[in-house]
This record gives structure tokens, sequence and C-alpha cells, in this order.
């Protein structure tokens, strides 16, 4: 699922892959609405974030899944003081770490969209939603979670 | 073949500090600021700052060894070390590679030092500034979690969740380091108290963290000194030997995006049973403590990982009457700290440590034969040390 309005202000650093490549599959993933995880080929475990080696078996044979957008939220915090100037005059808003149970429950970072009053439950189910910037320099996609 | 231990092989014979200030405010260039700190500490040694050999620091300080021994005129170089990574958490593991090169043979006098003057550098602070961005970073800074503060209180909160752990906790700890710098002309909090109402009425910075459970930003240099055991009966302070450090992380702490296993952990799971065991005492030996804190959260957390109460008596332990000096059960952060002393990047930590076992703080226990110090909670490598009395050998 998409969102509309992003939920933070433009202006923040718009992730890009590594020289070496590392992660390209997952930033070209999100643009096609897919979330993708890294699995080794060896040993079937699944790793998140990406790295160039299995660190159960030691394979270089690593692959990269698609796995479906559903979660639980593993923490939260709410951001009331701004860091960059692209958030000055934002407001509040909320991060969660989300765990993934059909990936191994890697855990992954992102908003939860939302009333950034919201409470917020630690355990509570989340569904993925895509936040794509066709028109940013480079274009990118966001992965964020809502309440499922 | 003799035990591997440093314990007991090394004592701190000098500590040493500039002026202490807020960011920006030093009126010294940052070199100059470790120049003073280094000869500070030397003055306090009663030690000819010339016979300096080596030099060990963290974070990737940026005065060069080579460079303050050509300005200092120290007759020769033997050690020359930098702690890699962590930050703040290579505080105590700066000391424990100072004091391993001294039991060693590989140099004779080594000072650990930190210098800061963020109003020459970039804050700390601050979230990345370039338009792009890669790597673990990447993850995290789009969705605008991009400062330390923001990266750690994801791991309080589930620490918190899982405990039980109330706020009031973390008030506790932030009221006990500013409680302390009242008494401490040294702190940059001197005469600006902290109470309850303060602390619950003050804004939210990223929860649970308000602005009093979050480190101050400061300028300013501290160094201290170390020296084979043997040489320190000889010299004007009561020696105070090391008697463990340890350092580092447990099992893949440093797994990218938040997905290192003991995640709500201030990272001492597997570093404070290697402390103890080099040093020989147990948590109730403990006279003092103090521990690094970038925010109070990391304290609750590395206080439990050093066995001093289980986190679901967190709520009972940290009350304000327990952490302070001199009659408190574990009197914390006797100087003031990263709160409200100065954020000397923790090695202001490490003086103070000093002053406890020698009798010289302005919250001086009436006994303080075992004093530890921890550095640098929630990141990777982390570091911890006990520092012993001449009773403790
Ligand atoms: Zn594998």
């Amino acid at each position: 699922m998409a969102t509309g309005k992003p939920y933070l202000s433009p202006g923040l650093p718009i992730p890009v892959a590594e020289p070496d490549g590392l992660s390209q599959p997952y930033w070209e993933g999100l643009r096609q609405g897919r979330l993708l995880v890294q699995r080794c080929k060896a040993c079937q475990g699944w790793q998140w974030g990406p790295e160039w080696i299995c660190h159960r078996c030691r394979s270089f044979d690593l692959d990269w899944v698609e796995v479906a957008g559903k979660g639980r939220i593993y923490s939260w915090e709410r951001v009331w003081h701004p860091v960059h100037p692209a958030l000055k005059d934002h407001g509040p808003y909320v991060v969660v770490l989300v765990e993934l149970p059909a990936a191994d429950n890697v855990r992954m970072i992102g908003n939860l969209l939302g009333d950034p009053h919201q409470a917020v439950s630690i355990g509570a189910s989340v569904a993925v939603a895509f936040e794509h910037h066709a028109d940013a320099d480079p274009p990118f996609t966001l992965a964020h979670w809502r309440l499922a | 073949m003799a035990p591997r231990t440093l314990r007991g092989r090394v004592a701190i014979v000098g500590i040493g500090e500039t002026t202490y200030y807020k960011h920006g405010q030093a009126p010294d260039a940052e070199f100059k600021l470790a120049l003073m700190a280094i000869l500070n500490a030397a003055k306090d040694a009663g030690i000819d700052p010339r016979d300096i050999d080596g030099f060990a620091s963290y974070s990737n300080d940026r005065n060069d060894p080579s460079r303050i021994a050509a300005a200092l005129g120290t007759r020769e170089l033997r050690f020359s070390n930098m702690q890699w990574g962590g930050g703040g958490g290579g505080g105590s593991a700066a000391v424990g590679s100072a004091a391993a090169a001294v039991a060693g043979g590989l140099a004779d006098c080594v000072v650990v030092f930190r210098a800061l003057a963020q109003g020459q550098f970039a804050r700390f602070g601050q979230g990345p500034q370039a338009k792009t961005i890669s790597g673990d970073m990447a993850f995290q800074a789009p969705y605008g979690l991009m400062s330390p503060g923001q990266r750690y209180a994801m791991k309080v909160m589930r620490f918190m969740h899982r405990h039980g752990v109330k706020q009031e906790a973390l008030r506790a700890i932030a009221l006990a380091s500013y409680h302390h710098a009242q008494s401490n002309p040294r702190a940059v909090m001197y005469g600006r108290p902290l109470d309850e109402a303060k602390y619950d009425n003050s804004r939210w910075i990223v929860e649970p963290f308000h602005l009093y459970d979050c480190c101050m930003e400061n300028d300013g240099a501290a160094a201290l000194i170390v020296v084979p055991a043997e040489r320190a009966r000889d010299l004007p302070h009561k020696p105070v030997y090391l008697l463990g450090a340890s350092g580092g992380s447990d099992h893949r702490a440093g797994a990218p995006s938040h997905n290192v296993p003991n995640y709500a952990s201030a990272t001492f799971a597997s570093v404070a049973p290697h402390l103890y065991a080099m040093a020989g005492v147990k948590p109730g030996d403990v006279d003092v403590v103090q521990s690094y804190e970038n925010f109070t959260g990391g304290v609750l957390m590395s206080l439990v990982e050093h066995g001093f109460f289980a986190p679901e008596a967190a709520n009972d332990f940290l009350h304000l009457e327990n952490l302070i000096a001199p009659r408190g059960k574990l009197p914390l952060n006797t100087s003031g700290g990263n709160l409200a002393e100065c954020y000397m990047h923790g090695l202001e930590l490490q003086l103070e440590g000093v002053r406890q076992v020698r009798g010289q703080s302005t919250a001086q226990l009436p006994k303080a034969d075992v004093s530890m110090v921890i550095s640098g909670p929630m990141v990777t490598p982390v570091s911890s040390m006990i520092l012993g009395s001449e009773a403790t050998l």
C-alpha cells in the first residue's frame, strides 16, 4: 500500500546505495513496492541490514528475497527536538523499530503513520506502507508502517 | 607463567583538566587545551612533562601524539594509541591500553587524554547535512532518526517497557548528577540546581528522554598519567591502582540497523564479567561509581549490567538518596558527570574516580577503596574500569 503526503518534511538526506552497491537491491525493491531482505542461499538464514557475508555460516552466496510487509512494533520513540533543518518546524513524529516474523524477526526502522501524538504499543501489528518520492533527485522510496 | 592481568600493575599518579566551558566558548584552540590538561596532569603527578613517553586516547581525538610530543619537547615517543570505535565508550579502554603498555614494558609514563572544542569543529548532536546518505544511516536518517539521542532512545524505550522501569528512575539519575555538581566549582552546572519539578516540566527531546536526561556538549580537555605501580609510591599523591579494565561488546553488537541480538542493553553484558574477574571484586565491594551519561537510560542499563541491581529492582533502587555521597547505597557521578560537570567525552569521570580514592572529591565518600568508572553505554565497543587504593592490593 502506498502513502499520500510524505510523513516528514522534504529536505532530509536521500538514501542511496553505497559506492560498492551492497544495499542497491533493497532500494530498487522499494521503488517497485517490494520489501527485500537478505537471505543466505547456503543456510537459508535471514539477515538485516545487508552485509557481504552470512554471519551464521560465512557463505558469500546471499540472495535478496521479498518478504510480506507485516511486522510487530519492537520499540518506538517520539521525536520532539529536531536535529535537522528540514524538521525545524515539523513538530513531533514517531519512529518505530519493526520486527518481521516472516524473516526471522529481523528489524527495520520506519515511521508510524497517523497521528504523531498517538499512543504506541510495543507488540502491535503493523503493515508496510511505501512512500514514493518519484520526483526527487535521485528518486527513492521509503518503507513506513501503519497499524494493521 | 604469571597470570595475564593488569591488577595492581600500574597506578594513576596525576590528573589534570582545563577550565570546562559550554560548547563553542573555549577561548583557546583545541590543541592548546590538550597541552594544558596534559601539563596540569604532569604537575599534579610531580613528573617532568618531558618524561611522558606515551599517549592514549579514543573517539578519533584530533590531537596527534607526535605533534604533542614535539610541542612538549618530550625526550622520546614510545607509545601512540587510539582506541578504535565507540566514541566515548573508549574512555576506560584508553586507560586499559595505557596500562597494558606500561605493564608490558612498551612505555614508562603514558598520558591518557581527551580534548574537545566543538566551536572549532562540528557538534555531536546534529543530523547529517549532506543531500544523500548511504550505509547504515540510510536506513535511519530519512525517517528522522539521526542523532545519538534518537538512536539510543529506541533501546531505552524497549528496556523500560520490558522491565516496567518508570520515568522517575531516569529522573533520579539526572538529579544525582546535578546534586553533586552543586558542590563542584569546576562543574558547568555549578550553581544551577535541578529538582523534580524542573525535570518533569522540561521539554521532551525524544521520548523517553527529557532535556535533563541528555548530556551537555562542552569544550575543554582532561588528562591522567599512568606509571608502573612501583614508581607510584615515590610520587606526591596517594597512589590509585588500576585493579581491572575491560572493553568490547557482546555477540554482533555492531549488527546494522538496530539488529544487535541483545538490543535493550548498554553493551556491557560480556564486558562487565571480564572486568570483575580481573579486578577480583564483586559489585557489593564497589564503593562509588562514575557511569557515563550520554543519556540517563544508558546509566540505568549500565548499572544493571554491572550487577548493582536487577532490572525489575530499578524503580526501587534508583532513588536520589541511594545515589548521593556521602552515604547513599551507591553514590553515582559524584562530580556531576557528563550531565552537570562537563561532557569531556567521559574522561572527567576517570578523574573523579581517582579523586574519590585519593579523598579529594568535592562530594567525598568517607571510604572509597574501590572506585568504578563506566564508559559510553549503548555504543560498541564500550569499556569500564575499577580503581583501588593500596588497601585493595
Ligand atoms: Zn548462511
